[in-house]
């Protein structure tokens, strides 16, 4: 079954990553990369990605079939998604676990959201 | 494919690299036959090419072996593999060391002969995801010490009724994957009904095999009217008969039938005869619902479960009416294992309009909507309460 694991940014996540070192920073990256190999190796991995800062975000929309893409909000958003990682494995217990390793559980939390699928139930 | 591949797995006893030696074989046999015409005994042929390259290969892997005793067993002087050998690869694959998901890509791969694209478009995960975990549950095989052999007689039981639930897992996972039809993607539920024929024919006498069987016809009959064109949930209770597979029925019936008549009782033949009895049926308003009560009754007490107890209940409601049944539910609910499972909150919604309460029923389906992980199911849950809006 698939989980989706969710890195969100928030007040409350940058004031931790100010309380930072420099080389804390880094690492940090370093064990994004680290888990995602892990996971690869594993066989559980679908997709994971780091996502560009909301600023470069369009927001696109349909009206009278004209396409509009346009900047985000002026105004502040109080949290955005970071990054994600989608994986494949036995049961919730499972996705727990990897969730474990992600470096933003450590520091604040993340949100893992069970994926649905395309089963049915015939009675 | 898999006959090569036991019988070269039979003499080396070792998993790993023999599919390797087997691909190298075929892609001789594919150059050498046109030309050289295809020889008296092609499977002898194979087999001796496919054991001769598995040798040279692990001679050249012999500074990286990791196992000492991968040792070659001398060969024997004639070539007899027989069904025994896949049916020893099939109990393999199903090895309790396993996960689930790995005992299922394994088996799609060794004993089916999917590669390993095939099974990633089929669970709709990346290739190399697949790859890895047929890697590592080799690995695992090897870790555990199993040998090329049947399990041992008291364990057989226990190991069948492994490969009986992995073969089900791969049916479903037929429905959980499926998004509508794709091309060049292989049809799960049609490989494990495939893969469970073959079972059949290695293990006739055995009444859950065939049961199990039964009941992946008689499902899969159902198949093409379970869908919209626009891929939304069709209920059993509403579905065109007329596009069920009549030929798919009619083999499902015979087999269970004859089944029940000969082999000692068992939960999926328990589940057939159930998925018979709706087959049966010309229209929903003709199943025979009391017979269907009676089986679940005794499947409660053979292999009871959440699932079991919920469509009792809905059958109880088809037969004592829905106030009997919500009574009933109310005190199944109590159950630990049913707690928070949302099909407790559908059956609810579904009891709650039968009895004439809409607006407690569209409460229920809009709670039961929210918490399903199957998306067709949360658009049907979804809709039966949009209807039932006041």
């Amino acid at each position: 079954m698939k989980y989706l694991i969710l890195i969100q940014s928030n007040e409350k996540s940058l004031e931790v990553w100010e309380t930072l070192t420099s080389e804390q920073q880094m690492n940090f990256g370093r064990d994004h990369r680290r888990l995602t190999e892990e996971m690869q190796a594993a066989g559980v991995l679908v997709a994971s990605e780091g996502l560009a800062d909301p600023s470069l975000a369009k927001w696109v929309s349909v009206r009278d079939d004209k396409t509009i893409a346009s900047d985000g909000p002026f105004a502040e958003v109080k949290e955005h998604l970071a990054g994600f990682y989608l994986v494949d494995v036995e049961d919730f217990e499972q996705a727990i676990a990897w969730a474990a390793k992600v470096p933003d559980a450590a520091l604040n939390q993340v949100e893992v959201r069970p994926v649905l699928d395309m089963s049915g139930w015939d009675f | 494919m898999p006959q090569v591949l036991g019988a070269v797995v039979r003499r080396y006893g070792d998993f790993g690299t023999c599919e390797d030696a087997v691909q190298e074989a075929l892609l001789a046999a594919a150059q050498r036959w046109p030309a050289e015409g295809v020889p008296e005994n092609p499977r002898a042929w194979l087999i001796t090419v496919a054991s001769r390259r598995r040798i040279e290969m692990l001679r050249n892997e012999a500074a990286r072996r990791r196992r000492e005793d991968a040792v070659a067993l001398e060969p024997a002087a004639g070539v007899a593999p027989a069904g025994d050998d896949s049916l020893t690869l099939l109990f393999l694959c199903c090895h309790p060391a396993l996960t689930p998901s790995s005992q299922v890509a394994l088996t799609l791969r060794a004993v089916g002969g999917l590669s390993t694209a095939e099974i990633a478009r089929a669970l709709l995960v990346p290739e190399t995801a697949v790859g890895q975990r047929i890697t590592r549950a080799k690995q695992r095989i090897r870790d555990s010490g199993a040998r090329f052999v049947l399990p041992p007689e008291g364990e057989r039981a226990e190991r069948l009724n492994a490969v009986r639930k992995v073969l089900y897992l791969i049916f479903n996972e037929g429905y959980t994957a499926s998004s509508g039809p794709a091309l060049h993607r292989v049809e799960l539920s049609a490989e494990a009904i495939r893969l469970t024929r073959q079972l059949r024919g290695w293990l006739p006498a055995d009444g859950e095999v065939a049961g199990l069987l039964a009941l992946m016809l008689l499902t899969d009959a159902r198949r093409p009217a379970r869908t919209r064109p626009d891929g939304a949930l069709v209920p059993l209770a509403a579905q065109d008969r007329s596009r069920w597979d009549a030929a798919a029925i009619a083999e499902g019936v015979d087999l269970i039938t004859a089944t029940l008549a000969t082999a000692p009782i068992g939960p999926y033949q328990l589940q057939a005869a159930i998925a018979a009895v709706h087959d049966e049926a010309a229209d929903a308003a003709g199943t025979d619902w009391p017979q269907i009560l009676q089986l679940y009754g005794l499947l409660r007490i053979l292999a009871p479960g959440p699932m079991v107890t919920l469509n009792r209940i809905v059958a109880v409601a088809m037969v004592d009416g829905p106030a009997t049944a919500l009574a009933e539910l109310d005190v199944a609910a109590t159950d630990p294992a049913l707690a928070g499972h949302y099909r407790v909150a559908a059956v609810r919604a579904h009891l709650l309009e039968m009895a004439g309460s809409p607006q407690a029923a569209r409460e229920q389906y809009r709670l039961a909507a929210r918490q399903t992980l199957s998306a067709p199911e949360q658009r049907y849950l979804e809709s039966r309460a949009l209807a039932l809006r006041p």
